[in-house]
């Protein structure tokens, strides 16, 4: 028999013209259902007015991340049983370092913006995916074919980053860590917009991008190496050879 | 001369590819949608950029529309698309019954095929079950849903289209002669009511589109038919691979990203706000998927949904077929200003766009050509990076 837990879904709430707040509803819930399914609930039966971004899911469009009781979540794979227990609280806020549309919508805007000057690929050959456990040996046949990158532009990242919170002029981890997949050798034109003050070098190699990304691209890992990048292109200039 | 203004109430992909088109055909584009983009069926899609193969045997003029908007999708929004094959596989000597109407089918309906051995298949493909008996390679392909209609809506709004989210459609404004001038919506982000006039309205709502039409005292011309998927956490494959038989529940699996996603069930529903998932869905698509691929028994799932097709005309479940309708309301039940498109596939949206957008220009007297088949869709970003 399925499981029921009773829960208190706490939804912060943000209006045109009114003071932010939060909003209580009592929920039966089955554990093992996502929070998405209890936030699409509380807008289907509950309150029509709540504003939320979801699409598809299922962790490949991105739109559907909040703050699950102060964590950075893809609330479509995240697990009620996860994240509260039989009784308690399970509080839903937006995004931090993102201007709020309403309730739990944020705009995107301004982060798109940089994954765009960084020129992030959105899709790639399967052969340039870091897939665990990849195939034996990749065909030579297999070049040809092409799948949808890792990194989902959720934003999540860019939530948890706190020197994000300091400026928002920092292009952020998602942003560099796509300067880095594109790599500087590749795309000479990006040395300029990640070797500067809100570039790669902002970064205080806290890691939290990498704790709450659920896509498995490890962000820090990739602003490190991409520091690595800028070294490098420094150093053949210095000799000459950029 | 101000050019005619154009409501479209809905920003799934029928909605944003037809705001694609009429701002392309010079029109003023306004779209509501009471969500954000793809709220309802279309972010959901299982994201299967459809051969025609899976028609081609019982619905061949979906077949065709699939088979040629595949190939026109592959050019103008690669950005999005995981161009790679598909697989149709037999597993059981019931499947090879079915092998001889495919390939006349998909002749017929110039959807090009290879047969390959099971040994051919297996060295593409090394997770599909080895059991394989026989297996046709054919241009499917996946797409990210929500990225498919950003790229439309984002192209849109270069051109000059508005869009209006978490604007919710309360009812119509009628012009005293029984004809529709607008709509009220409820603007959510502020908790206001609003009315918006237009030459003509265009409903784009897929499974909705029947709510809508009782807005304006008319009935329903679609029959929302919901299914469940299901995505594991493992690549399996590079391409979509297909049950070769009868179309059935379970019988896709298509990679998408580190995942496959296996689908789908149908059966009717009325209300499809919230459809809940069943134990015995979920159950049906393992059993079902694992007979494709036998590595997703030790997978983990990792999301699990439903969404509801748009179907139209009569019958139920899989025998309705899967093309689409675009309704004038002055010609089925004489109230001008509203216009009704509905039915269809998420890769048949270009098309039903064009059809729907034929219909409007018609009743505002443009001449501009439809033009989407030739015109590469900007960087889905976009959508959001560009100001509305």
């Amino acid at each position: 028999m399925t499981e029921q837990w009773n829960i208190t879904l706490r939804i912060y709430r943000q209006k045109e013209n009114e003071a932010p707040h939060f909003d209580n509803f009592k929920m039966e819930v089955n554990p093992d259902e996502y929070v998405l399914d209890a936030v699409e609930r509380a807008w289907a039966f509950h309150d029509r007015t709540i504003c939320f971004r979801h699409a598809c899911h299922h962790s490949t469009c991105g739109a559907c991340g909040m703050r699950v009781n102060g964590v950075e979540k893809l609330t479509c794979i995240t697990l009620i049983r996860d994240v509260t227990k039989n009784g308690a609280t399970l509080k839903v806020e937006p995004l931090r370092n993102f201007p709020v549309v309403s309730d739990l919508a944020v705009d995107m805007g301004p982060f798109y913006r940089k994954m765009e000057a960084v020129g992030a690929r959105p899709v790639l050959p399967v052969t340039e995916a870091e897939i665990e456990n990849p195939p034996a040996k990749w065909d030579t046949d297999d070049a040809q074919y092409i799948r949808l990158s890792d990194c989902i532009e959720c934003g999540l990242c860019i939530s948890a980053c706190p020197v994000m919170a300091t400026t928002p002029e920092y292009l952020g981890p998602a942003p560099l860590a796509a300067a880095q997949d594109n790599g500087i050798k590749r795309k000479p034109e990006l040395l300029s917009i990640v070797d500067c003050e809100d570039g790669v070098w902002r970064c205080h190699s806290v890691f939290e991008c990498t704790a709450v990304c659920p896509s498995f691209v490890d962000p820090a890992r990739r602003i490190m190496d991409l520091r690595k990048q800028v070294v490098g292109a420094r150093v053949r200039k210095l000799f000459g050879k950029a | 001369m101000s050019k005619p203004h154009v409501i479209i109430i809905g920003a799934g992909f029928t909605g944003v590819a037809t705001a694609h088109d009429l701002a392309l055909r010079g029109c003023d584009v306004t779209v509501v949608e009471r969500g954000d983009l793809c709220h309802g069926t279309s972010g959901r899609t299982h994201g299967l950029l459809h051969s025609g193969g899976r028609y081609a045997v019982k619905d061949k003029e979906s077949a065709v529309e699939c088979i040629d908007e595949n190939m026109i999708l592959r050019r103008i929004v690669p950005q999005v698309i995981e161009p790679n094959g598909g697989l149709f596989i037999a597993i059981e000597e019931g499947d090879l019954d079915y092998a001889e109407q495919f390939i006349e089918s998909c002749e017929e309906c110039h959807i090009p095929l290879e047969e390959l051995k099971p040994q051919e298949a297996l060295k593409l493909e090394p997770n599909i079950n080895p059991k394989v008996l026989t297996a046709f390679l054919i241009p499917d392909g996946t797409f990210d849903p929500l990225r498919l209609a950003l790229a439309f809506a984002g192209t849109a709004k270069h051109n000059g289209a508005r869009f209006q989210t978490y604007h919710e459609v309360q009812g119509f404004l009628m012009d005293g002669q029984g004809n529709v001038s607008g709509i009220k919506v409820l603007k959510r982000a502020a908790n206001k009511t609003e009315e918006l006039r237009a030459d003509v309205v265009v409903n784009a709502t897929g499974a909705w589109a029947g709510e809508i039409t009782n807005m304006a005292g008319l009935d329903a011309p679609v029959k929302p038919t919901p299914g469940i998927m299901v995505a594991y956490d493992q690549r399996f494959v590079q391409r979509a691979i297909n049950r070769l038989n009868t179309p059935a529940d379970g019988d896709i699996v298509l990679p998408q990203r580190r995942m496959v996603v296996v689908g789908t069930t149908s059966f009717d529903a009325e209300n499809v706000d919230y459809i809940p998932v069943t134990d015995d869905q979920i159950k049906l698509m393992l059993e079902r998927g694992s007979e494709l691929i036998p590595g997703i028994r030790n997978a983990k799932p990792r999301g699990i949904y439903m969404a509801a097709r748009p179907l139209i005309g009569g019958g139920s479940g899989r025998s309705i077929a899967r093309t689409f309708k675009c309704y004038d309301h002055k010609e089925t039940h004489n109230i001008d200003g509203l216009v009704t498109i509905t039915g269809g596939k998420a890769t048949t949206l270009r098309a039903m766009a064009e059809k729907t957008a034929d219909v409007v220009c018609a009743k505002l007297g443009i001449t501009a050509a439809c033009v989407t088949k030739e015109t590469p869709l900007l960087s889905y970003r976009q959508y959001y990076a560009s100001p509305n």
